[in-house]
């Protein structure tokens, strides 16, 4: 493992990915603080999948599936885009990722912040459950789909089936709604949306006003079964 | 799961290396696909009325050196005007130039010896496909050698019919045209009885194989293609992420859900498509290229 000034770097081009997962998950200790390069990603999948450690781990280009998945501390930094499973059932910490993320962005994800620069595909944030997403540009078809708790945060538009069966995430979308998902509804922004809305766009390094912002949230009509509507399901 | 990827060359530099830049993205989709796998590759059209046949033959081993001359014996040589029958031999797999109709030459082919099968007819298209490990595939059909203007390939891994080389990918219909499909379809024996009612025949029982000569029979009417995808988007249900090819055009689309992977990366030199942007990631420029998910429903189709 060469050591440029303080950074650690992996390079994926002579290293299995394996050894460079075990690495960090074997030398967590000594990393704490410090920053781990990770070379020549190609788009191989689970890239610093499973990191439980105190550092900054820079992605330098295109990552594969379930790239950060399951991230517990660690602030991670895609140099490029993410495949499928991006940041998937991450707990705490940071992802960022510069270009765009393919489907199913920070699903079951618990915790955290996910940030993603570009557009996000179908299925962003499904089944959330407490992780703050930003997406900078466009999110696809049933993004926050069945998301229990947490934030998205959409600046551009989203597609069609937007926060279908929602339990008690909250959407925030700047540009179109192609279309609502069962049982999502706007709702009126409070102090409280403005404010999370504020932090967020601040952290993610986004210039939009929290008012250019609507709120999705669930109109909570599906929680229970309800007989007498049987014939609407 | 399944594997698709595809090449089209915008230069005379990728049309000429178009197998040895597609090959590495086929076999990293093995992954996806280890059971079976096949490519089709366009290239200059035969002269008309010639037509090039892609024969697989089930013996490793397969004799091709009386095929010709059988099948001279029986239609004559060419048509007088130069335009002689001759074979390309390579192991099980051989392309027949000969100057005779498809229909003709496929009952010619079953007489001749029922052990062999027509994949493929067209004057641009060749098609090698087989059952196995897809980097045993590309190395037994030179994969590396292939040029031409474009191409698409198919890993498979099979979750609804039989492990064959004729259940393998690409499919093709009539003549030129061919689908790979990573997905499932849930009605296709209900467009197979459509078409059966039309005439039409069927080589498998394998769904792709109704997708496939489903679109191109729409075409036969005289449908644009992106007016048959049309239709295909409402008569089709399943899941499915299709790449086709014709002479003309590369052409990708994927169902509503969306479920079935694909990315594409184009730049000043090709246009590729793979399920998994790792394939791509030793292709020359592709640091530049620009990298984008195809949208669902949404036809992407790109002139060879």
């Amino acid at each position: 493992m060469a050591s440029v000034k303080d950074a650690v770097v992996l390079d994926l081009a002579t290293q299995s990915l394996r050894d460079a997962n075990a690495y960090l998950h074997e030398h967590a200790h000594e990393l704490s603080g410090k920053t781990v390069r990770i070379l020549n990603p190609a788009g191989l999948h689970s890239i610093a999948a499973g990191a439980n450690v105190d550092t900054r781990i820079e992605i330098e280009g295109h990552a594969g599936y379930y790239a950060a998945g399951m991230n517990r501390q660690a602030e991670i930094t895609i140099h490029g885009n993410a495949g499928c499973g991006l940041a998937e059932n991450m707990m705490s910490g940071i992802v960022r990722v510069k270009g765009n993320a393919s489907t199913c962005a920070g699903a079951t994800a618990h915790g955290g912040v996910l940030v993603i620069e570009g557009d996000a595909s179908s299925r962003c944030g499904i089944s959330l459950k407490g992780t703050e997403i930003v997406v900078g540009g466009s999110v696809g078809h049933m993004t926050g789909f069945m998301a229990q708790a947490g934030r998205i945060v959409v600046c551009g538009d989203a597609s069609h089936g937007l926060g279908d069966s929602l339990y008690e995430a909250i959407l925030y979308v700047r540009g179109a709604v192609q279309g609502l998902g069962a049982d999502a509804e706007e709702q009126e922004m409070t102090p409280e949306d403005f404010a999370d809305l504020e932090r967020l766009l601040e952290l993610a390094g986004f210039s939009h006003e929290p008012t250019e912002f609507k709120r999705i949230g669930s109109a909570r009509q599906l929680y229970h079964w309800n007989p007498d509507a049987a014939q609407d399901y | 799961m399944c594997g698709i990827v595809g090449l089209l060359a915008k230069s005379e530099t990728v049309r000429d290396t178009l197998g040895q830049l597609a090959t590495p993205m086929f076999t990293c989709m093995a992954a996806r696909g280890p059971d079976s796998g096949g490519l089709a590759v366009f290239r200059d059209p035969v002269d008309s009325p010639q037509l090039r046949f892609s024969v697989f033959a089930t013996s490793r081993a397969y004799d091709w050196s009386v095929l010709p001359e059988a099948l001279d014996r029986e239609y004559g040589s060419g048509d007088g005007n130069g335009h002689t029958t001759f074979i390309q031999p390579n192991g099980n797999h051989a392309i027949v130039t000969a100057c005779l109709e498809r229909q003709v030459f496929r009952s010619w082919l079953h007489r001749f010896d029922p052990a062999l099968y027509l994949i493929s007819a067209g004057r641009s298209m060749d098609v090698y496909k087989d059952a196995g490990q897809p980097a045993d595939i590309a190395q037994r059909y030179r994969f590396t050698d292939m040029s031409g203007s474009h191409c698409v390939g198919h890993t498979r891994m099979a979750t609804e019919s039989a492990v064959t080389p004729a259940h393998s990918h690409p499919f093709t219909a009539g003549e030129d045209f061919c689908l790979v499909h990573n997905g499932s379809l849930s009605n296709p024996y209900m467009l197979r009885r459509k078409l059966e009612r039309e005439g039409l025949t069927f080589d498998t029982d394998n769904d792709t194989e109704a997708a496939c000569r489903y679109i191109e029979w729409r075409l036969q009417q005289g449908e644009e293609l992106r007016v048959a995808l049309h239709h295909a988007f409402r008569e089709l249900d399943g899941f499915y992420t299709f790449l086709m090819a014709t002479p003309q055009h590369m052409t990708l689309v994927r169902d509503a859900f969306a479920c079935k992977p694909a990315v594409v990366a184009e730049t000043d030199q090709y246009v590729a498509v793979s399920s998994e942007f790792r394939s791509l990631a030793h292709l020359p420029g592709i640091e530049e290229a620009h990298i984008f998910e195809p949208a669902p429903e949404e036809i992407y189709s790109w002139q060879a």
